[in-house]
């Protein structure tokens, strides 16, 4: 099923392109990392997909379900600050994510508050469902909001630089959440690091102004270079690894 | 004490406090939760503008206020949401210049200013069947949105960027619940007072917050405590015969104070409390 199609979108701010034609075909069971230096667009991208910005020109559609339903589209935002003291529970957190679904209006049914727990089950914090969301550690947190863009049950998973601000533990953990999720879901991971990235995506769309779909998870230094993405990779056998800058706090 | 229901002024300003409680909790947990604190402290002051310019063309002040308090809350809220000045920044000019403006009127009004004070520092014992009208209107659509959208509120202020994402009229949402802060804030500077009017809007909710963390209950308990806080600081004014607005910012700020003695003693006594 198609989920998602972009025909010749271009976007910029002001009188600066950001990003220049471009297309891309999602579909259902698709893992595709979205990669590209800081600044090349690929958040612009998916604020258009999530129609927090309106392309300048070209195409941007929508599936439908055998149903006859939208399709519907998870998201999981770049990490941002919010109010650590926000009085709000991580089972509420998770039910947020049935907004769109929702309208914020109708009240949510005995079916949705079990599968809320569920997906806290899932996640792997389940005893933690009545904590403030504050309270939660950064790994924590981010399986919260990983819960809250899966329980509409979405047919396409969006995540932007979902790990940037986790540990190492986590990052592994959550590529095998994101592998198991990927057996019902289509899931696109922006990405300005490739680190461990291929070995669980299956395709990889490189973004720096203009995109160029590779329809392969085996990423080279050719590949790389000839589609313009300057990011340096020495290669150790078959996989692929990025070479380090200077590490920063966060690391 | 009873004998003091049969008195006109006391129902009246018992009515206040029940519909003041209501308005003020409401909008007043969205402002702590947003931290829009400064922004309604900008708003109440700038109103001062509008309400010099009613006395001085013989209108309702209030009115005046209004008018004055709505449009500052538009203009700030516009600014920052535009990115054009930093919203610290546009609230310190709202607010000078409202203030500016209502000092020029005053003084530009012949003969003096009679219920000036009780703008500046509030007076519940003095309102009157028509206030009592608006503020009944005000808690209605207070509480209408924030039963209806409650959900949208909470989550346009926990998390805005995915608010959007969700399809949520962020931006609608923003200059409604800024018009209604501007609404209450002046309305219930009959309470207590341009100075003081910031308690009645922030004390009951972070009492409500050290208590719970579930949405609906603060909401509630701000209401609650409120509507206690500002009984108590009635009683207070008229037994002591001290100004109400002082009696009840006192009586308030004395509740949250009482209540986080509770809280931290009882924390010294249980494990955890759930």
């Amino acid at each position: 099923m198609m989920i998602l199609k972009l025909e010749n979108i271009s976007y910029g701010y002001k009188a600066k392109t950001v990003i220049n034609s471009v297309n891309l075909e999602i579909h259902s069971g698709d893992f595709i990392a979205m990669i590209g230096p800081n600044g090349g667009g690929k958040s612009t991208i998916i604020k258009l997909i999530m129609g927090l910005l309106k392309p300048w020109s070209g195409k941007l559609s929508y599936g439908v379900r055998e149903n006859g339903e939208a399709v519907n589209i998870g998201y999981l935002p770049q990490y941002h600050e919010f109010d650590k003291r926000f009085p709000i529970s991580v089972n509420d957190v998770v039910l947020s994510g049935l907004a769109s679904v929702k309208k914020g209006r109708r009240n949510y049914s005995r079916l949705d508050k079990s599968r809320a727990r569920e997906l806290l089950v899932r996640m792997g914090i389940s005893e933690l469902s009545h904590e403030s969301i504050g309270e939660l550690s950064g790994g924590q947190m981010q399986r919260a909001f990983l819960g809250r863009a899966m329980i509409s049950q979405p047919d396409l998973l969006i995540l932007d630089e979902p790990i940037t601000y986790v540990d190492n533990k986590f990052e592994h953990e959550m590529y095998h959440l994101l592998q198991e999720i990927n057996n019902n879901t289509a899931i696109l991971l922006v990405s300005h690091d490739i680190g461990q990235i291929s070995s669980f995506v299956k395709t990889i769309a490189c973004v720096n102004h203009s995109l160029h779909y590779h329809p392969s998870n085996k990423i080279s230094k050719d590949i790389l270079e000839s589609y313009n993405c300057p990011i340096e990779l020495i290669t150790h056998g078959k996989i692929p690894h990025r070479v380090l800058h200077n590490h920063t706090a966060h690391d | 004490m009873i004998s003091l229901f049969t008195y006109t002024f006391f129902n009246h300003a018992l009515l206040t406090a029940i519909l003041g409680s209501i308005s003020c909790g409401l909008i007043g947990s969205y402002i702590v939760t947003r931290r829009l604190v400064f922004i309604t402290g900008g708003i109440t002051h700038a109103s001062f503008g509008g309400l010099g310019i009613g006395y001085f063309l013989g209108i309702s002040p209030l009115v005046g206020a209004a008018v004055f308090g709505g449009l500052s809350a538009f203009g700030v809220q516009y600014l920052s949401s535009k990115q054009k000045l930093r919203v610290d920044s546009a609230i310190a000019m709202a607010w000078s210049f409202g203030m500016a403006v209502g000092i020029i009127f005053i003084f530009l009004t012949p003969g003096y200013a009679p219920n000036l004070m009780s703008y500046l520092f509030g007076s519940i014992l003095t309102v009157s069947v028509s206030d009592l009208i608006v503020m009944l209107v005000l808690a209605g659509i207070s509480t209408f949105i924030f039963i209806t959208f409650k959900r949208s509120i909470q989550l346009i202020s926990f998390d805005e960027p995915f608010a959007r994402s969700q399809g949520i009229k962020v931006d609608v949402f923003n200059y409604i619940l800024i018009l209604l802060i501007a609404l209450t804030a002046v309305i219930y500077i009959r309470v207590a007072g341009i100075i003081l009017v910031l308690s009645l809007l922030t004390v009951p909710q972070n009492l409500a917050i050290m208590i719970t963390r579930n949405y609906n209950k603060i909401l509630l308990f701000s209401i609650l405590f409120g509507f206690v806080g500002t009984i108590a600081g009635l009683l207070l004014s008229y037994f002591l015969d001290i100004p109400s607005g002082a009696a009840i910012i006192f009586s308030l700020i004395s509740e949250y104070f009482i209540g986080w003695c509770i809280i931290k003693l009882g924390s010294l006594t249980k494990v955890k409390p759930s």
